[in-house]
């Protein structure tokens, strides 16, 4: 079975992003970028799948800047086969479920793997919309996935706990934190990663509009907390608590 | 036009995310229509809630576990008759709604925390550290709200009549096998007015239990920073943060979490925050109203006795 793996590339988690003076947006020159973390996990399952064989081939696709040919590289190192970059900047998940819909329809996967929502625009949004586009069943925030049988059984993180589901294949499953820990690639894979095909295209090569839905008025700090104190003990804190910040 | 709200209920009452939702929809239309996925009790607990004009109830096996093809089947369904289509940013929320926006062509927008105009919302991105304004150029809007934005509606006040969902498609490709809710007498996280949440310092899930006198005494809810959680020490559903619940109590007290931008993002919108870590050099002290320097295994004990 063929599994795809969309990867995007983000501005690093450990990154304490700025807003832009000019409130359009927040610097991402010459910021350290990353794979999405949701991204790494979701390429560790596809590749475990393969190890256990039950996966054939991995394909990694990222939709962005020609700089996400370095995700899509670390994605190879970590295992996928080979890689497919559209080249598209700043679109939104209804154009990237769309292209990525056209990518499903002309490789043929039976699973598609990826993260829950991209630690940028934390959307939280891709997965749900290519399973409305192709019509197939979801299984997000999955913290276990087991294939067998032409379905997947998928145990989602939800609010009060965890929760089974049965997905007839093919289907779309988004990864949560704990679905595993992802591996580092070594130096060996590196160097063999750059050996594998990269095809590259654009968004019309689709047949795919990713005209912008939604337009940003402005993007603005979020309001700054007024700086704290320091108390010398527990009783000093617990007399604050009760007369001066009242909430207890 | 109305504005559809998909309510999330906990077994027969309606969760006080949907409550906040309720708030946010208010905003946008008077006429606000509440869709219960089964739960005939939640249906009625739908009604009672100030602001609903009318509430609409699906029966049937694909409804009961709010599996998102059905869901989305239905609300697609009933769109025609709504301008908005919201659901409170929940797991399950969040597991439909943009299934429904790609359903209709539309681009969802999760988890606004505020409502400018009915086309124009404010969400955070980048983990809360940047608040974007955005407007929307589809003819629908579907959204999902973050509860700890809007204050919830009271659980009682209102008289919507009640009615039966018209029939729609089950898609029939995916089925619930089971589900397995961690068990608890606490005040559920996101509605709580106190929170007292502990990170990696704690050192064991026997040491983590230690937070829970305090909690009894505050009736707080215990939460957790995603060290704890991947450690063990406490489980999934106890996560604070970017990935996991964004709470908003009155007082909200870090119990040995260093306070990474991940988990800030989950809890700074709190009244007061209390931080208590040993290194007074932790990124937590920053965003923190009281910060107390100290080892928590002495502070958590002679706090639990101070508070009575």
């Amino acid at each position: 079975m063929k599994l795809l793996v969309p990867v995007k590339r983000v501005v690093d988690y450990n990154v304490k992003v700025r807003v832009k003076a000019d409130n359009t947006g927040v610097e991402t020159a010459n910021v350290k970028m990353s794979m999405n973390p949701f991204d790494e996990i979701a390429v560790e399952e596809a590749v475990r799948l393969k190890e256990k064989g039950v996966a054939t081939e991995i394909i990694a696709v990222s939709i962005g800047p020609a700089q996400a040919q370095e995700q899509i590289r670390t994605a190879l190192a970590m295992g996928a086969d080979r890689g497919i970059l559209v080249e598209a900047e700043n679109t939104e998940p209804l154009g990237v479920a769309k292209l990525l819909k056209a990518i499903v329809e002309r490789e043929g996967p039976q699973l598609v793997m990826m993260g829950k929502q991209a630690i940028d625009d934390d959307m939280n949004a891709t997965g749900q919309m290519l399973a409305a586009l192709l019509g197939w069943s979801q299984g997000t925030y999955a913290s276990k996935v087991e294939l067998a049988d032409g379905a997947a059984k998928v145990t989602r993180e939800v609010d009060g706990g965890l929760e089974t589901v049965n997905l007839k294949l093919p289907a779309i499953v988004t990864a949560d934190l704990r679905l595993n820990e992802p591996r580092y690639a070594s130096l060996p894979n590196i160097m063999k990663a750059r050996k594998k095909p990269i095809e590259t295209l654009k968004p019309a090569d689709l047949g795919v509009d990713v005209a912008p839905r939604l337009s940003i008025l402005k993007v603005e700090e979020p309001p700054k907390r007024q700086a704290g104190v320091k108390v010398g003990s527990v009783a000093e804190l617990v007399a604050k608590l009760k007369t001066e910040a009242k909430v207890i | 036009m109305a504005v559809l709200l998909l309510a999330d209920r906990s077994g027969n009452i309606v969760s006080q995310p949907t409550r906040s939702a309720v708030a946010a929809a208010s905003q946008i239309d008077k006429d606000v229509h509440v869709l219960v996925l089964g739960g005939a009790e939640a249906a009625q607990a739908a009604a009672k809630l100030p602001g609903v004009t009318k509430v609409i109830q699906a029966d049937g096996p694909a409804y009961e576990h709010g599996l998102a093809e059905p869901a989305a089947a239905l609300l697609v369904a009933l769109a025609p008759n709504y301008s908005h289509l919201l659901a409170p940013g929940s797991a399950m929320g969040k597991n439909i709604m943009p299934r429904v926006a790609a359903l209709l062509d539309v681009q969802v927008i999760t988890d606004i925390a505020g409502v400018e105009s009915p086309d124009t919302f404010r969400r955070f991105i980048y983990a809360g550290n940047a608040l974007a304004t955005v407007k929307t150029s589809d003819g629908k809007k579907v959204l999902t709200v973050r509860a700890a934005s809007f204050d919830p509606v009271p659980a009682e006040g209102g008289t919507a009549a009640v009615e039966n969902a018209p029939a729609a498609e089950d898609p029939g490709v995916s089925a619930f096998v089971g589900a397995e809710i961690a068990q608890s007498e606490r005040p559920e996280l996101t509605a709580a007015r106190v929170v007292i949440s502990g990170g990696r310092a704690l050192g064991s899930a026997e040491n983590f239990a230690i937070l829970d006198k305090v909690a009894d005494k505050l009736g707080a809810a215990v939460g957790a920073s995603r060290a704890a959680v991947d450690a063990g020490y406490a489980p999934n559903d106890h996560q604070v943060g970017q990935t996991g619940k964004i709470v908003a109590p009155e007082l909200y007290i870090a119990v040995g979490i260093s306070g990474a931008i991940q988990h800030l993002a989950g809890m700074k919108d709190s009244k007061v925050i209390v931080a208590i870590n040993k290194d007074e050099d932790a990124p937590i002290f920053q965003v923190a109203d009281y910060g107390l320097v100290g080892d928590l295994f002495t502070i958590i004990p002679e706090l639990e006795k101070e508070l009575g």
